[in-house]
């Protein structure tokens, strides 16, 4: 359970969550202070108020004026950089931390650095060194993990070996588990619920198919990857999007402190009947193609706002693209929009 | 040519550096705990490399003569201070210090932050931290401050002349020596002196330079 706030000048953290079963990630832009809420679990930066327990352990509670120092906390930390010991070999780095030598020896097998144990960091792979602090980490029996970007310095073909090696620790591990990271598609493959960041602040936290079903704030919007985003004004009766430059017809009532909508690119249909309601007359911009699909970004015709928002994107299979592309690309198109899928969303700045 | 001067130079420098060495390192781990009263501490510490040794000599002298408490006990257990090669150890230890202090200082604040919160997070006590991750991350540093300080201990002139004397056999250091020489005339032997002491210095610069060279070629790789 965390719930701290610390001015670090650049920003004010207001940091605020509890874990579950399962690991919690904490998803936002680099620099939002995720990595600050992380030292601030571990005790080796210290917030000016709150409170943050480990099970019924007080690690620290400003009012009590508790604060746990990082040594006696046992939250295992995994750096981005991880941090070894640059003058030991790996058998050292493993084992000055170590609890009990036995179960250290268990892990440097289990990890498979027998090989390189008598080497030092500076000779080691990228993947041995992860293993190497992993292998640390856990040695010291942390009743918690933390791990800050724990792909971020590994290729692409390591990183989802190293994933399935984590994957596997996370399972094991009974205590909480915060992940930190700027990766959507990693916060869903290895966590359970989520909690997103955005300039120092978390603005919501939850389980993780809730949120990337339905978000409720733009910021969770965008980083589950939605690139459609308009904010909205009453008009009459109706609503209007003003950054696409259209008026929408809603399916439902609009519930309270709605301020913007999002739309997925792969929802809208490429139609040619223009009388329907909540269908854009777009101009192209750009298309850029894919492998299996093709992105089109596009401008609701006659729209004079030029935010960045003003510029939709429509992502359309490549089997169905090639029957219309040269409608499409042949100046003025028409495509629906389904109100049912638009996700409403509020605006935490 | 008389060579006690060199034999007592080295070893007034030797048993400064030493000293200097550990006092300096300690003072060093002090200062980068603190936060609020940091600027003031490390001021007072750098004092000696700002004051002219003769105001060194003359706190020195102050500090360990008889009529001091320190001096009267020092003297009661047998350590005689002034006009001794103690005393001019104890000079050369204030005039190094800041050397030794600003020299570690700096190694150990280079040292990667992530490292020392590792360790933190791992269950390390801060002095274990110390001399199991930070003196070994900042070695080259430290020991090219090592050398530097053996150098400034060396050379000491002004605060060893007011509290050790220039005792022929005793005190008088190869510095002391070129001035003594000069004094009396004695041109030929003052340059030999000048010569010992070149070469001591040169060495002691190259030495220095291979340390750092090795200390950045291993952060290099």
């Amino acid at each position: 359970m965390v719930d701290i706030e610390k001015n670090t000048g650049q920003f004010h953290l207001k940091s605020s969550f509890t874990t579950g079963e399962g690991p919690l990630a904490l998803l936002g832009a680099s620099g939002c202070g995720k990595s600050m809420t992380l030292k601030c679990i571990a005790g080796v930066e210290k917030p000016d108020r709150g409170m943050i327990k480990l099970g019924e352990k007080v690690l620290f509670d400003s009012e009590k004026r508790i604060c746990l120092p990082a040594r006696k906390r046992r939250v295992g930390y995994l750096f981005q950089n991880y941090a070894l010991f640059p003058n030991m070999t790996v058998r050292d780095n493993i084992l000055c931390a170590a609890k009990e030598r036995e179960y250290a020896d268990s892990l440097i097998e289990r990890f498979g650095l027998e090989n390189v144990a008598a080497q030092r960091p500076a000779e080691l792979s990228g993947g041995q060194s992860q293993r190497t602090a992993l292998a640390r980490m856990l040695a010291a029996r942390p009743e918690a993990i933390l791990l800050d970007e724990p792909f971020s310095a590994l290729d692409n073909h390591m990183r989802s070996r190293m994933e399935h090696e984590i994957l596997d620790i996370l399972e094991e591990f009974e205590g909480p588990v915060v992940l930190v990271t700027h990766d959507r598609n990693e916060a869903f493959r290895l966590a359970e619920k989520i909690a997103v960041m955005q300039e120092g602040t978390v603005v919501e936290t939850a389980e993780k198919k809730a949120f990337f079903d339905h978000p409720e704030t733009v910021a969770a919007a965008r980083l589950t990857g939605c690139k459609n985003i308009t904010a909205l004004e009453k008009k009459g009766s109706g609503i209007y999007a003003r950054d696409w430059g259209i008026d929408i017809a809603l399916d439902r009532r609009m519930p309270e402190g709605i301020t913007h909508a999002g739309y997925r690119a792969h929802y809208f249909t490429y139609t040619e009947d223009k009388i329907q309601e909540n269908v854009f007359t777009c101009r192209c911009v750009r298309v850029i193609e894919d492998v299996f699909s093709t992105a089109v970004c596009f401008r609701q015709k006659g729209n004079e706002n030029d935010s960045p928002d003003s510029v939709l994107t429509w992502m359309v299979d490549n089997d169905k693209w090639n029957g219309i592309k040269d409608r499409v690309m042949s100046g003025e198109f028409m495509l629906k929009l389904d109100p049912g899928r638009m996700m409403l969303l509020k605006d935490a700045r | 040519m008389e060579l006690s001067p060199l034999w007592i130079s080295l070893k007034v420098a030797a048993a400064a550096t030493l000293i200097t060495f550990f006092l300096g390192i300690a003072a060093a781990w002090g200062v980068t705990g603190l936060k609020r009263i940091r600027a003031v501490a490390d001021g007072v510490l750098s004092l000696p490399l700002v004051l002219p040794p003769t105001v060194v000599g003359f706190l020195l002298l102050m500090a360990l003569g008889r009529n001091s408490a320190l001096g009267h006990f020092l003297e009661a257990i047998g350590l005689k201070m002034i006009f001794t090669w103690r005393g001019a150890v104890a000079a050369a230890v204030v005039v190094s210090f800041p050397v030794m202090y600003r020299g570690a200082r700096g190694a150990l604040e280079q040292v990667e932050e992530d490292l020392i919160y590792a360790a933190r997070t791992l269950g390390m006590g801060e002095f274990t931290i110390l001399r199991r991750i930070m003196l070994p991350a900042a070695w080259p540093g430290i020991a090219a401050s090592a050398v530097l300080t053996f150098a400034r201990a060396l050379g000491e002139f002004g605060a060893t002349l007011m509290v050790a004397g220039n005792l022929p056999g005793k005190t008088r250091t190869m510095s002391i020596a070129v001035y003594t020489a000069m004094q009396g005339g004695d041109r030929e032997l003052a340059f030999k002196w000048v010569a010992v002491i070149t070469c001591f210095s040169v060495t002691i610069l190259i030495l220095m330079n291979l340390l750092t060279q090795k200390g950045f070629k291993r952060k290099g790789s």
